[in-house]
């Protein structure tokens, strides 16, 4: 009871006293949410360790568990549906823990009104993906909501994994010189989200990157003991996933803007709509941290699998400016990348 | 503000005269642009756009002038870098 | 992406910076005005390529950071009400006003929408006849005609429920007011290639000669700004002082007719107030009194609004190329994209927010 009286809002009120879309976004917002309310409440050494996933051990075995909400939109989208976007988002972000992912739950809260047919087809699509991915969806809930009071569908997943033994995915562990990979194409997702949006066609068209990556880490594990981190770049994209590795694991990172794969079409998109692809959505990709001894045959692995065909050296880890995200631009000079501040798409994923 | 991009004129819808409309190709994107304001464009023409209206024609004789004297140029000091000048 | 790529190229950027240091024998101050331009200097870390004794001077070439306070004000009151659908630029809705901005307003309930262009505008008016559409018409030269032409389409759609929110600025008038300003440092300008895409670059060819400024019309991608300043300094070094065309892919000296009759037929030319730096006369754009019906300003009638602007923002100084945003005290501090207290740090195109984000720090210990 003492706590509750004591208990003051950690946000000025004299910066917001409302929720605003960007605190969604995965900026710079979002992390104030959740360094200033979130964590200090909630605060245990799971949470405050900050991963895509929370790791603990059960007797003699190590698990991951983590949890996630879809409110993208639209809900169809070319290249998937917010079903699918749900199960390889939580697969993901196990899988990026180094754990292997076992058990999914899936809780939907649907409004009043949406018609059967597309909740099918994204009951559908969920099953595809799960069983694609080699997880099983084992609970969940339902709940409606009035016309009105919910935008068509939401779907919350959660899911737990299993740590094998040896490996240990943290940004504690990365060093000088670790070399960073990148499995494909950026923006994808984003884009593909943008084009339904607002109507833009292309000539091949953009599709959702939306795709389970634990295959492609379950084959670079089996080559390499020294994967030091691995991160999904979703919100705020690949900018935003280096900017908060390099400042958890305090160290300088460079990258290659003429190394970072991008499609013709998405970079058109981009230009036209004025975003920055480095800051876009993804949602089959990851960031590798490795160390430079075994960046090939990470590498090599990687492009022998399915979802790493593309997969690029992007750049690597440097003790000189730590903290502090460097990329080499197209004519030969250097710039800082920060975190996006506010959020360039609302409900991408 | 002033972001323009180039596109390139793929067909043009002439049916409202006081909006004339071209479908565009961005790198790949599809996307229309008016041209009300440019006389004498035809598919295949280079066009420059901000916020879904065409500014101009783009010289692509004048832009490849551009390039490939910069070309020359970039070549002709790789070619001097090479023999130590 | 084609006629953008190969003014990317790292060999043609080495070439035109090789030549600007064969060029150059002494100090310099240019200044770009444009956003865009400006972005795309730091975006590409232009002024790191270039020889120390070139100075890069940012000016008041974002309409957004600009737009008068009270307008900011207006716009948010309009915004504020039920029976409005406000549609903006999305970089306009986090500028600061008074008391909040568009994004508080939006979060709120209002009905505030980002557009890409004033015709989806017309088109929201279109589909709902029960509100009134109001569009945030803020540009340069560049944009003018397009927010003209929305009106013009709503005309000839006959829809009573469509008007727009003037806030235009020229540059011409804004390099005659930085270039009479006693504390003037600027000794050539690098003129906007979009705005002079609509308008030609006749109008610099006096300024140029009245104070003997070399003025080069340029393009936004690095290898065009490199060739700009080449150019410039080029003129510079030699005791040269003329109007020249970097941007000749799109630019002609006479402009684009047609934008500018658009122009003539919908906006009259008026003084304007620049925030940060005051009154230039005959600087910005009003509709014509035939267009009364599609003006906010005579439509809405929101009474007496209090200014409140901070009193740490030196925002004036930096839109004039006096400061730069780093020698800012509230930079990066009370300051920031999230928290903006002014416009510059806010606007895509405002000098602080790029200075931000491509991380240009007083304490930057990155050695580049």
């Amino acid at each position: 009871m003492n706590q509750l009286q004591n208990f003051t809002c950690p946000i000025p009120k004299s910066e917001y006293d409302k929720i605003l879309l960007a605190h969604g976004g995965g900026g710079s917002l979002s992390h104030q949410l959740i360094s200033k309310m979130f964590l200090p409440q909630f605060d245990n050494e799971l949470l405050n360790a900050q991963h895509d996933s929370a790791i603990f051990t059960v007797g003699k075995n190590k698990f991951a568990f983590t949890t996630d909400s879809y409110v993208v939109q639209p809900i169809f989208f070319p290249g998937g549906n917010i079903g699918d976007l749900a199960v390889n988002g939580t697969i993901n972000d196990l899988a990026v823990s180094g754990a292997k992912p076992l058990y999914i739950s899936a809780a939907f809260i649907i409004e009043e009104g949406l018609p059967i047919e597309d909740l099918w087809k994204i009951v559908l699509s969920m099953k595809e993906a799960a069983y694609k991915a080699g997880v099983q969806i084992v609970t969940g809930d339902t709940k409606v909501v009035e016309h009105g009071k919910g935008d068509k569908i939401f779907i919350n997943t959660s899911g737990i994994g299993i740590v094998e033994k040896g490996i240990n995915i943290s940004p504690k562990n990365c060093k000088d010189g670790d070399v960073i990979i990148l499995n494909g194409s950026i923006a994808d997702h984003g884009v593909a989200i943008m084009s339904a949006r607002e109507g833009l066609t292309f000539e091949t068209e953009i599709i959702s990157d939306t795709a389970p990556l634990n295959d492609l880490i379950r084959s670079v594990l089996s080559v390499s003991k020294n994967v030091h981190v691995m991160r999904d770049p979703t919100r705020g994209g690949v900018a935003s996933t280096l900017k908060e590795i390099a400042l958890s694991a305090h160290v300088g990172i460079e990258i290659d803007e003429k190394e970072i794969p991008i499609k013709e079409e998405v970079k058109g998109a981009c230009e036209i709509l004025g975003f920055d692809p480095l800051y876009i959505a993804n949602e089959g990709k990851v960031v590798l941290f490795v160390a430079k001894e075994d960046a090939e045959k990470v590498l090599n692995a990687m492009l022998s699998n399915n979802y790493g065909k593309e997969s690029r050296i992007i750049g690597r880890v440097t003790s000189d400016h730590p903290c502090t995200v460097v990329m080499k631009t197209l004519i030969g000079s250097k710039r800082v990348v920060e975190m996006i501040t506010g959020e360039q798409l609302p409900r991408i994923c | 503000m002033c972001l323009a991009v180039p596109g390139k004129i793929i067909s043009i819808d002439n049916s409202n005269t006081e909006l004339k409309m071209a479908k565009v190709n961005f790198g790949g994107i599809l996307k229309d642009a008016c041209i009300q304001w440019l006389d004498d464009v035809k598919e295949g023409d280079y066009i420059i756009v901000h916020a879904g209206f065409a500014l101009n024609k783009l010289d692509t004789e004048e832009a490849e002038e551009t390039i490939r004297i910069l070309t020359e140029m970039s070549n002709m000091i790789e070619d001097e870098d090479k023999k130590g000048i | 992406m084609k006629f953008v790529d190969e003014y990317r190229d790292l060999k043609s950027a080495k070439v035109l910076t090789k030549q600007i240091e064969e060029v150059v024998t002494r100090s310099w101050s240019i200044m770009e005005i444009c956003g865009g331009q400006t972005h795309s200097i730091l975006k590409y870390g232009i002024e790191e390529l270039l020889p120390k004794q070139i100075t890069l001077l940012h000016g008041p070439g974002c309409p957004v950071c600009v737009t008068p306070l009270e307008k900011i004000d207006k716009a948010i009151a309009i915004a504020s009400r039920k029976d409005v659908i406000f549609t903006s630029f999305g970089d306009m809705l986090r500028v600061p006003g008074s008391q909040n901005d568009l994004l508080s307003v939006k979060a709120n309930g209002s009905d505030v929408r980002m557009v890409y262009s004033p015709l989806d505008a017309v088109k929201i008016a279109e589909e709902n006849p029960n509100k009134k559409i109001v569009f945030f018409a803020v540009g340069f030269e560049t944009t003018a005609p397009v927010n003209a032409m929305s009106v013009l389409e709503a005309k000839r759609r006959n829809l009573k429920n469509y008007s727009i929110l003037s806030s235009h600025v020229l540059v011409p008038p804004a390099i005659e007011a930085l270039l009479s300003s006693g504390d003037c440092m600027i000794q050539g300008f690098l003129a906007a290639g979009h705005v002079c895409t609509v308008m030609g670059y006749e109008e610099y060819i006096p300024l140029c000669e009245k104070y003997k400024t070399p003025i080069v019309v340029t393009g936004f991608e690095p290898v065009d700004i490199l060739q700009g300043i080449l150019m410039c300094i080029k003129q510079l070094e030699e005791g040269r002082c003329e109007v020249e065309n970097q941007y000749n892919r799109v630019v002609t000296k006479s402009g684009n007719e047609q934008a500018k009759k658009t122009l003539s037929t919908v906006f009259d030319t008026i003084d304007r107030k620049w925030r940060g730096i005051g009154n230039i006369p005959k600087s910005g754009y009003a509709l014509k009194e035939i267009f009364k019906d599609y003006d906010a300003e005579k439509i809405f009638e929101v009474g007496h609004l209090e200014q409140n602007e901070s009193t740490l923002c030196i925002a004036g100084e930096v839109l004039k190329g006096v400061k730069k945003p780093i020698e800012c005290s509230a930079f990066g501090k009370e300051c920031k994209p999230e928290t903006p207290l002014g416009a510059p740090m806010v606007s895509t195109e405002g000098a602080c927010a790029a200075y931000f984000h491509y991380g240009k720090y007083k304490n930057n210990s990155v050695s580049l």
